[in-house]
């Protein structure tokens, strides 16, 4: 198929037909960070600019090993080392970095929308890293290709997402990635961070923790923050791993060969037990190493 | 000096609706001279009254409605403090264009209009721009902050017509009953801004479906209705004056309904944007639809409406809420609160209208004669009365354009609408400050 999209802003915006391309390009890709020598020519003399407006290790590495396994120069650009904190918008440092003609922009950003306001603005492709709690697509086609790597399909499988669902771009994108490929999605959390109308992206909300992890056959564990306890929204952890985390005795009521995700970083024996964590179910890592082959396919698609 | 509208359907509310000239001499309505009921039928022997008189200038207003001048009693001027949002003159200059004879100029300037030296300085530099009359809006507490009350005395006697802290609510329960207690003494309606700061802290649109999928933090319903509850209550104590500003939910509509029907003196205003948009505006991270309170569901727009409809919302206001690019063109979570509305209003009115929600007379009432009531003031198309007089084209047809502005700002969620019905003249104190009328 043909490309046209010139940016990857969310999941609601991709088709599954697009998915399915990002996906099976991932996967061609995947076997060049098996080699000896991890590089290819195809995007030599392209240039990727890494923004990140939050602090992120995972994905900005990720980003940029899948930058330079490609051959393309890629810079980085933090929030610290960024213009913003003198008081320059968004848009001026946008436009700043567009003058020195990239052709990919990555933008992490703590505010929703704000990789849309630059794609919009800007000729240059823009992959939003994740904004606010709005979306992180990268993260979904990670999990999407991870899914399906291991089960070898997607449609028809019951999908478990399990957390802070409210503050959750990684749940908003997993949601509309999975059903839009055909799968089931449940969701559980504390009451408090359950939003308001999530069933409308067409997934369902179980009563507890229990009843959507029976016959999953995905279980996605979400990070809790520790200063969601400030605003209400939970008691302790201590209650918190007790009545939502995934233990060893909670994952029997799954499916027998389920798969155990987070996109991490974890707190163990907090929303994951380390048993859980790093049990025969866990697929965590590969998650990780999957992250770099669909970067390196977005980046490809985009620029080549 | 003497001035004739001649030949427009003149709409005072409950008094005049038919096809009628109105005289203006010296400011001040001299005679109105009633020619045609609006179902066509002449009247005789009138045309012998006018032969008296020879006008200076003659207004034609046939085909247009002639109403007594409209009042927005919810307008941010900026000024002092924030010119390069709006400034005192620009704001009054969008006014007039609006359509609008008189607008309340809210107190959160810098520095607040908690003293009588802004009262001062806002009506002084009203004066020198001339035109449309400005009423000032002092704080009900100093510096805004809930902490204590300013001299609604000596506020009142520099000029100030009502109280408020909007922008922000009184959040201290015994601050704003102490505070409509006193007021109450000097006849000054209290304007709430209803919000429980706890439950908006953080929000930046409503809560609901739309806010959930585009990954922003929402403001519940009850951050408002909460307060308006409260305020009830505080009025029920009082016996103050309570003006709620700015309804936009189904339950704050409810119990001002009920308020009412109890016969507390509470009245209410709502913004064209609460009755014309929903919280879907805000797709595609649209600034230029965030506002405080934040536009809701359809079925509290509809909630609205229909408070507009059974006379619980007594007045249509604007809210008008300039500010630069600068501050819209930016994240959605850090973008300023708030819209123009003075230059949009009467066609969102007449829109309103049009759909069969309200009827025309009833537009009038919530633009005109219920402010004028709210805040003492008169307007009224009666001999005697000073001529502060809109005229209406039901039939102009336009696409809003925010760089024809005469407001500084541009933040418009409307723009690039096709719209039908305008304010094409606006007469104050018989002088026309605004002249838009087409004349072939
Ligand atoms: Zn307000
Ligand atoms: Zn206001």
């Amino acid at each position: 198929m043909q490309f046209e999209r010139k940016d990857i802003l969310d999941m609601e915006s991709l088709s599954a037909e697009e998915i399915i391309f990002i996906l099976d390009t991932a996967d061609q890709l995947k076997e060049i960070s098996r080699r000896p020598v991890k590089k290819v020519p195809t995007l030599r003399g392209k240039t990727v600019v890494l923004f990140f407006y939050e602090p992120s290790t995972r994905t900005r590495s990720s980003f940029e090993i899948a930058s330079k396994r490609l051959s393309a120069d890629s810079i980085s650009i933090s929030s610290s080392s960024s213009s913003m904190v003198k008081g320059e918008t968004l848009i001026d440092t946008a436009r700043n970095l567009e003058a020195m003609n990239p052709d990919v922009i990555v933008i992490r950003h703590p505010s929703a929308g704000a990789p849309h306001m630059i794609a919009r603005l800007l000729k240059t492709s823009v992959i939003n890293a994740g904004d606010g709690m709005h979306a992180h697509p990268t993260q979904a086609l990670l999990d999407l290709m991870t899914v399906r790597e291991k089960k070898g399909y997607i449609k028809g499988l019951r999908i478990a997402i399990i957390g802070d669902i409210s503050h959750s771009r990684v749940a908003r994108s997993d949601c509309i990635g999975f059903t839009k490929m055909g799968a089931d999605v449940v969701l559980a959390g504390p009451p408090t961070m359950i939003p308001k109308g999530i069933e409308s992206l067409g997934v369902t909300v179980a009563c507890n923790s229990d009843e959507a992890v029976k016959d999953a056959d995905v279980i996605i564990m979400l990070r809790i923050q520790k200063e969601r306890q400030k605003s209400f929204l939970y008691p302790s952890d201590r209650e918190y791993s007790r009545i939502f985390g995934l233990n060893a005795e909670r994952l029997k009521k799954a499916s027998k060969d389920v798969l155990i995700m987070h996109p991490g970083p974890i707190n163990r024996g907090v929303e994951i037990s380390s048993e859980v964590a790093d049990g025969p179910y866990s697929i965590i890592l590969d998650q990780v190493t999957n992250g770099v082959s669909v970067r390196m396919a977005l980046l490809f698609i985009l620029s080549a | 000096m003497l001035t004739l509208i001649k030949g427009g359907r003149v709409l005072d509310p409950g008094k005049i609706d038919g096809i009628t000239d109105i005289l203006v001499k010296d400011g001040i309505i001299i005679e109105v001279i009633a020619k045609a009921s609006p179902s066509g039928k002449s009247k005789k022997n009138n045309s012998e009254s006018l032969k008296k008189y020879k006008a200076d200038t003659v207004i034609d207003a046939s085909g247009k409605i002639v109403v007594p001048g409209l009042i927005d009693m919810h307008v941010h001027l900026r000024e002092p403090g924030q010119e390069y949002k709006e400034t005192i003159e620009t704001g009054i200059l969008a006014a007039a264009a609006g359509g609008f004879t008189g607008i309340c100029a809210m107190p959160n300037t810098i520095p607040v209009n908690d003293n009588r030296q802004v009262t001062e300085y806002i009506l002084n530099r009203a004066k020198e721009v001339g035109k449309v009359n400005v009423y000032p809006v002092a704080a009900i507490s100093t510096g805004l902050k809930g902490e204590g009350l300013c001299e609604y005395g000596d506020l009142k006697e520099a000029g100030a017509i009502a109280l408020s802290d909007d922008g922000k609510p009184v959040s201290n329960s015994r601050l704003m009953r102490r505070a409509m207690e006193y007021a109450k003494g000097f006849g000054l309606p209290v304007i709430s801004h209803c919000e429980v700061s706890e439950l908006s802290a953080g929000g930046v649109m409503n809560e609901g479906i739309v806010a959930t999928r585009m990954g922003l933090a929402g403001i519940p319903n009850e951050a408002e209705s909460i307060m308006v509850a409260r305020d009830i209550a505080l009025c029920e104590l009082t016996g103050a004056h309570l003006h709620i500003a700015h309804v936009s939910t189904s339950q704050s509509v409810n119990a001002i309904r009920e308020a009412k029907r109890k016969g507390l003196p509470v009245t209410a205003e709502t913004a064209p944007h609460y009755f014309t948009l929903t919280d879907e505006a805000v797709s595609g991270y649209n600034t230029n639809a965030k506002m405080s309170p934040p536009l809701r569901s359809a079925f509290d727009r509809d909630a609205v409406r229909e408070g507009l409809a059974d006379g619980t919302i007594d007045v249509i206001a604007t809210d008008h809420a300039p500010h630069s690019s600068f501050e819209k063109d930016v994240e959605f979570d850090i973008a300023a609160n708030g819209i123009v509305g003075l230059e949009t209003s009467v066609s969102l009115g007449l829109r309103l209208v049009e759909d069969g929600i309200i009827t025309l007379p009833v537009l009038i009432e919530k633009m005109s004669c219920n402010p004028a009531r709210i805040l003492g003031l008169e307007r009224s198309i009666k001999k005697g009365v000073a001529a502060d007089i809109t005229i209406i084209d039901p039939a102009f047809v336009y696409t809003i354009d925010s760089s024809s502005f005469y407001s500084l700002g541009r933040n418009t969620p409307f723009e690039g609408w096709e719209m039908k019905g305008k304010a094409v003249l606006t007469m104050v104190g018989g002088k026309v400050v605004f002249d838009n009328i087409i004349r072939l």
